[in-house]
């Protein structure tokens, strides 16, 4: 073989992934070890990276306080829902699998620097963190114990908006869980909503934002329309900092950005000022 | 794609262009055929007077009500003004700032949707379009007074539950109630844009479909053809649905009404348990 045909072999090809995560944010590469000791938080440009469902309960919970309830309600097939892509009891089949969850949201009783609450955490990995029935319902039930057993409700919102695949049911469920935390505002309870990447659409535009507090990983994305949509809808570039955390704060819809590396003793410090 | 079968009911899609269609009477319209008065009230004493949402004292059929609704324009002029029926944060807070004042002054509110969603502009995100609607949902849960919704057009999303939550929710033959526009489901799920009419049959958002679903109570005919072809008798329909919903809900306590609200929101759902 001549040397020139060498060259059209395929060049010499590392295997990176198992070494590195690209930050999402900054694209910087960052050695897995460091990006998991962090807690996925960017070491270069603090971006907040998502977390599972388990992650966001062993970083908030006591170790060992957490006690899954509702597990038992999923997603059901309201619209016998189908498109290009497949079956929707298909896809939320697929999910579980991925996530080793059975829903968007987790909902269980914990305590948090030994206050007992209710804690809801959603996963973005499970269908976009969407909120679809079984979600809804999770979250009214959760709700409802914290009133019953007088404990703060805390919910861990990530998600894209509500769930399409069910259709209006999914419209739904923004109101059947803003009614349920009215509830929680009228029993005297606390209502803590934690923001992170990223709470959009039917989410943000119902439990995310009716918390007392509101409270906002740095960096990440609020907002209700789409970047896109609305850049077509006003006919111009938005600004990079357009529906970030940092954005949201200045505008007065969050009462603080709080780093992962606080957010316990933050949400802990809350509860004992709200004598809980 | 689905086609209509000649003598049947509107497909989705054929649903979709009726519920749009210009000549469909708009707010006002349906204010000067089922209202003997209409006193309007402006603003939201935070910002602005949203021209996409427009409420005021109203008479119905001899009763008096807050009315509330989505404004889609008659003219470009008027469309520019309410942005084609997407209300801003300040629609919304205006919206419940006349609720507010229903229930201090007895009267029972009657919302009118129409809107193909919540205004998507940068201004309107600034402002808390997410947090508005979000409030609206909640306080309306819990609002001491009737509440009665018509879905008479395009019930976009959260532009439209934003005040849609309510003791009877009545939808018009023709009007379209959806989580997503047809359009924006299918660039999404279909990756095509133009595969809008499976994605409105699929989203299942026309009125005989969520009668089944139970997410409307009553659903109001319409003339041969749609809205537009008779307004005066779609208006008669109209008032004739609202008023004994009225009834009906007048002899309701209070208290007893929003325990029905909060029971009627937190059955919606379908899942397995």
């Amino acid at each position: 073989m001549a040397w020139f045909e060498k060259a059209s072999e395929a060049p010499l090809r590392v295997p990176t992934e198992a070494l590195w995560t690209v930050c999402p944010h900054c694209k910087a590469y960052i050695a897995k070890e460091e990006w998991k000791a962090a807690q996925k938080v960017c070491p270069r440009c603090n971006y907040h990276g998502r977390m599972t469902a388990q992650e966001r309960i062993a970083l908030l919970a006591d170790a060992g306080t957490f006690q899954e309830i509702n597990e038992a309600v999923t997603a059901s097939d309201p619209l016998r829902f189908e498109d290009a892509s497949g079956k929707y009891v298909d896809k939320v089949a697929k999910a579980k699998a991925k996530t080793k969850e059975t829903e968007s949201v987790t909902t269980g009783r914990a305590e948090i620097e030994k206050h007992p609450v209710v804690l809801a955490v959603m996963d973005f990995a499970f269908l976009g963190g969407s909120l679809g029935s079984g979600c809804g319902e999770r979250i009214a039930r959760a709700a409802e114990t914290a009133v019953k057993e007088r404990r703060p409700f805390i919910i861990v919102s990530c998600s894209g908006g509500a769930r399409m695949h069910e259709g209006i049911i999914s419209l739904m469920q923004m109101a059947k869980t803003s009614a349920a935390i009215a509830r929680v505002k009228a029993a005297g309870i606390p209502y803590l909503s934690v923001l992170t990447d990223p709470t959009t659409g039917g989410v943000s535009a119902s439990y995310a934002m009716l918390g007392d507090l509101n409270i906002a990983e740095p960096k990440i994305m609020i907002g209700f329309a789409g970047r896109r949509v609305i850049e077509n809808t006003i006919k111009q570039k938005l600004p990079d900092d357009f529906q970030t955390a940092e954005f949201t704060l200045q505008h007065g819809f969050v009462d603080a950005i709080v780093e992962r590396k606080n957010l316990k003793a933050f949400l802990a410090k809350t509860l004992v000022y709200a004598g809980f | 794609m689905a086609t209509k079968k000649t003598g049947s009911k509107a497909t989705a899609w054929e649903s979709v262009q009726l519920a749009r269609n210009p000549g469909r009477p708009n707010i006002y319209e349906y204010i000067e055929n089922v209202c003997s008065d209409f006193t309007e009230l402006h603003g939201d004493r935070l910002f602005g007077d949203d021209r996409g949402m427009i409420g005021g004292f109203a008479t119905i059929g001899g009763k008096k009500v807050m009315l509330i609704g989505h404004h889609k324009g008659k003219s470009v002029e008027e469309n520019v003004e309410a942005n084609f029926g997407m209300a801003s944060p300040e629609g919304y807070r205006k919206a419940k700032r006349l609720m507010t004042l229903a229930a201090k002054f007895h009267l029972p509110v009657v919302s009118f949707v129409d809107t193909p969603g919540a205004y998507p502009g940068a201004e309107a995100e600034a402002r808390g379009q997410a947090e508005a609607i979000a409030h609206n949902l909640e306080f309306m849960s819990t609002l001491k007074t009737p509440i009665v919704v018509v879905v008479v057009g395009e019930g976009g999303s959260g532009g439209a539950i934003g005040i849609a939550v309510g003791d009877k929710i009545l939808m018009l033959e023709n009007a379209v109630y959806s989580v997503v526009s047809p359009e924006g489901c299918a660039s999404i799920l279909w990756r095509d844009g133009k595969k809008a009419p499976d994605a409105a049959a699929a989203l299942k958002i026309t009125s005989d479909s969520l009668l089944k679903l139970g997410v409307v109570d009553g659903v109001i005919p319409e003339p041969a053809g749609g809205a537009h072809k008779n307004i005066k008798a779609t208006a008669l329909a109209v008032k004739k649905a609202i008023v004994s919903a009225l009834d009906e809900l007048a002899k309701v306590k209070l208290d007893d009404l929003v325990e029905r609200r909060y029971a009627k929101f937190r059955a919606m759902g379908n899942y397995f348990d």
